[in-house]
């Protein structure tokens, strides 16, 4: 909370430059409007303006500058036409009883986050079992460990067509699957780090004491290494999440893609939609808050009960 | 079935050779950490072509691996001009500017405990973000060629350097700070020799996340318009054509761009942080 | 023997109050000291009895919140200006990326010094600690005892005056600790330096020092100041001799009558 008031500063300041940069990013867009509604404005003639400096423009025609911040289809919209665009496209559809129309981020935003969950489920999934594997068997660690690290240098997206295309060959509908392997595929590489960090955290002298009591293998995995691992496991999975949410948006990119927040920004790109593109990407950043929050709360939650932090 | 067979084979020897190498005395030398993983990944690379080969896979879904190297050795100059166009001129640049302005962004607000307090939680929530998205909006700001990939790079490196560096000058223990106050030292002087230093570890860390942020920004802003080349431009257009063993030439490209580059950034950490635990021998 | 010199470090009615979530905290109540050049003062007491603060007030690294302190008749902080001080704290914190003659260097850089002169007085001071010819080792490479001692080469570096200890063998073993203490009466004999140590070992401030100051807590405070009737050249067996053991009873005795273990 000691941060509260230096953030919301910060983020003022942030808003106040996003309504100051308005004017001088759509100027000219402005001007062509209020020219072609009859009105006079200096200098006269696109192709003349388009030679004439941004801030001559902006101060030459400040009687204009109102529309700039009121633009159908402006290049920089303004965070108040934006938050009206998300309203439009998720609170209003929802009271009319449209929560689930095509056209309603709730919709798109519920599919991303299906194919987030599935995504981070199989990716969490992975990286735990992998982890398990590198902690207890020196061959996997020698030879997965630094392909692990190598598949994270690899630009997924290079991959993200290719994997959309071999799953509609192999027979797949839609496109849940490969999103959720584009999104598992970002997923598992932080929780598998994680993972093998907190299964190792354990001391040797920790371990030397269950060898005293003679515990099996698995009484050592389930009594000292599981619960130790708990604080980094947490830590990871709040950053597998958010890379999660990152894999199903990239999947959700490459052209056909019908609905997600990704085929929102494309769709909103194809026809020339500017504010549709900025809510898609306001909503993925609520969905991203929301998810990392969550895994948050249920880290303070789990972390209380095992009594690790208070 | 003779593929799949020697496939198989070929698998099981080579996993009982790692397996006595990882039980050998020999497995902490250098030459068993390189063998054994590269072996693996030869492994994965015979399995791949052994099934595709048994089971006959059409090239149009999965082409064998031996396919594509020979597309990659015929179209090289395809490949090295679209290198050239998204890793070089989109990545690269982006990679620059963005890691310097982060840098200078974090020594700046570094002296204010006001600012970095506030923009700490913002850049930490930024960098969780699916900031690729904003892809379409910097191809309309800034053209289809090269500087709108920049422009989306720029965006998407700023932040985890940013954060990664902030949280490294931070670092410097407060006794190590106090030292320097009893030598009298200036701001500047504690900042080049005490605290830079320090943070080096951090912002290394910063670097390596960004490697890769930086060949995705460039790849994906592709998908949303470029000239008629471009690692992304190629992918998302032999996909269409069905020339698949073209596009994965080019994720053959990407992912060694990507490992390289990577690589490289990594290889400098280990020159310059020489000294921390992590790094030590 | 007594060395009786000007006096250097001076404290005139200190206090030193932290504001805390609990409240106020007295981490000095009215202090009065006076350090004259060449002594050798020890600081003992229990944890939060203000001697680490004390040298700190001393360094100009802490602002006093009533009284004064003067150093060579100067604030603190001009005297830190003029390089006054060589600080040694508890851990070495010597830098990893330095070699232990970079290291060494670093207040030279800072203040000035051009590249012959470091290079002579970094030679000299190494000499000085008994650690020539690991110039070039890197501190992680050494003991806890030898980095220790290249923190303390460090201090010595630029000939600071004064030289302030925060129980810089606190984190030694015994007998590690013992021969840093052979040595450091050796290079204070050799140097003639004014030091002011800390310590909460009443055997180690006992051997070293010229002056006890006794503290004790909640508020911190002076409970006693003993004068040393030890001679100055010490070897360690000194520490079975009664004038000694009547030394480290008056000490503890002092300890005891400030409350110091309630």
């Amino acid at each position: 909370m000691r941060n509260l008031v230096p953030v919301l500063a910060v983020l003022g300041a942030i808003l106040a430059l996003w309504y100051a940069a308005v004017a001088p990013m759509n100027i000219r867009g402005a001007l062509d409007q209020a020219e072609r509604s009859g009105a006079v404005v200096v200098p006269e003639g696109s192709a003349v303006r388009a030679r004439t400096g941004t801030w001559a423009l902006v101060f030459g025609n400040t009687e204009h500058l109102g529309l700039a911040y009121a633009l159908d289809r402006p290049r920089l919209p303004t965070p108040g036409q934006v938050a009206h665009e998300l309203w439009k496209t998720t609170g209003e559809m929802a009271l009319n009883g449209r929560a689930m129309s095509k056209r309603s981020l709730l919709y798109h935003g519920w599919i991303t986050l299906q194919s987030t969950f599935w995504g981070f489920l199989l990716g969490t999934t992975l990286g735990i079992l992998g982890a398990v594997a590198i902690v207890y068997s020196r061959v996997v660690d020698m030879s997965l460990m630094p392909w692990a690290i190598i598949s994270q240098t690899i630009p997924i997206v290079a991959l993200a067509p290719m994997i959309i295309v071999l799953s509609s060959q192999m027979g797949i509908e839609g496109r849940g699957v490969p999103k959720a392997i584009i999104s598992a595929y970002l997923c598992y590489f932080p929780v598998l780090v994680g993972m093998v960090k907190g299964l190792r955290s354990p001391s040797a002298s920790q371990l030397d004491l269950l060898q005293t009591y003679s515990a099996s293998g698995a009484q050592a995995f389930f009594k000292l290494r599981l619960p130790a691992s708990v604080p980094y496991l947490f830590t990871s999975l709040k950053i597998g999440v958010a890379a999660a949410l990152v894999g199903t948006i990239v999947g959700e990119l490459p052209t056909g893609a019908i609905s997600g927040l990704g085929a929102r920004i494309l769709i909103g790109d194809q026809f020339g939609t500017p504010l549709a593109i900025w809510a898609a990407l306001v909503a993925a950043a609520v969905l991203a808050g929301a998810l990392v929050t969550l895994l948050d709360l249920a880290q303070r939650v789990t972390l209380r009960r095992m009594g690790m932090q208070g | 079935m003779i593929w799949l067979w020697g496939a198989l084979a070929f698998w099981a020897a080579a996993w009982f050779v790692n397996a006595r190498i990882a039980a050998s005395p020999v497995r902490d030398t250098k030459g068993a950490r390189i063998v054994v993983p590269v072996l693996f990944g030869i492994t994965l690379l015979v399995l791949w072509e052994g099934l595709v080969r048994a089971f006959a896979v059409s090239p149009v879904i999965l082409p064998a691996p031996s396919a594509v190297a020979q597309t990659f050795a015929a179209s090289t100059t395809i490949l090295w001009e679209d290198f050239r166009q998204t890793v070089i001129k989109g990545a690269m640049s982006g990679f620059a500017i963005g890691a310097s302005a982060a840098f200078v962004t974090a020594i700046l607000i570094d002296r204010s405990s006001f600012l970095t307090r506030g923009l700490l939680p913002i850049g930490n929530f930024v960098a969780a973000l699916p900031i690729v998205g904003i892809a379409p909006i910097m191809v309309n700001w800034f053209g289809f060629d090269w500087q709108s990939k920049s422009a989306v790079v720029v965006v998407m490196v700023f932040f985890p350097i940013l954060v990664n560096t902030v949280q490294g000058l931070r670092e410097a223990e407060a006794m190590q700070r106090d030292l320097m106050r009893t030598y009298g030292a200036s701001y500047l002087q504690t900042l080049v020799k005490l605290r830079l230093p320090a943070a080096m570890p951090f912002i290394f860390n910063g670097l390596k996340i960004a490697t890769t942020l930086a060949l995705i920004g460039a790849i994906v802003a592709e998908y949303f318009g470029s000239p008629t080349r471009g690692m992304g431009f190629r992918i998302s257009t032999g996909v269409g054509s069905l020339s698949i063993d073209l596009v994965w030439a080019e994720i053959a490209v990407a992912a060694l761009a990507g490992t390289v580059f990577y690589g490289i950034v990594a290889w400098i950490e280990k020159r310059v942080t020489f000294w921390h635990p992590s790094q030590r021998r | 023997m007594k060395d009786k010199g000007d006096p250097v470090i001076v404290a005139k009615g200190l206090n030193l109050t932290f504001e805390t979530g609990d409240g106020p905290v007295h981490a000095l109540r009215d202090v009065n000291l006076t350090i004259a050049k060449g002594d050798f003062v020890s600081f003992i007491g229990p944890s939060g009895c203000g001697k680490t603060t004390f040298l700190r007030v001393a360094a100009g690294l802490e602002a006093p919140t009533g009284g004064t302190v003067t150093v060579n008749g100067m604030t603190p902080d001009e005297a830190r200006r003029k390089r006054a001080y060589g600080y040694v704290f508890q851990a070495a914190g010597l830098y990893p990326w330095r070699t232990i003659a970079g290291n060494v260097k670093l207040p030279l850089e800072i203040m000035g010094y051009d590249r012959a002169e470091q290079d002579a007085r970094v030679k000299k001071v190494l000499e000085l600690v008994d650690l020539q010819g690991f110039e070039k080792k890197f501190p992680w490479q050494l003991s806890g005892g030898m980095q220790q001692r290249a923190s303390i080469a460090r201090a010595l570096a630029f000939d600071a005056e004064i030289l302030l200890m925060d129980e810089p063998f606190g984190a030694l073993d015994e007998i590690v600790r013992d021969h840093l203490n052979e040595q450091l009466l050796a290079l204070w004999a050799r140097t003639g330096k004014t030091i002011g140590f800390v310590t909460h070992s009443i055997p180690e401030a006992v051997y070293l020092s010229t002056k006890i100051v006794v503290m004790s807590p909640r508020p911190g405070r002076i409970t006693d100041v003993i004068d040393s009737p030890l001679p100055k050249d010490r070897p360690l067996d000194i520490r079975d001799t009664p004038d000694f053991l009547a030394v480290a009873h008056r000490v503890r005795e002092g300890l005891r009558a400030g409350h110091a273990y309630d």
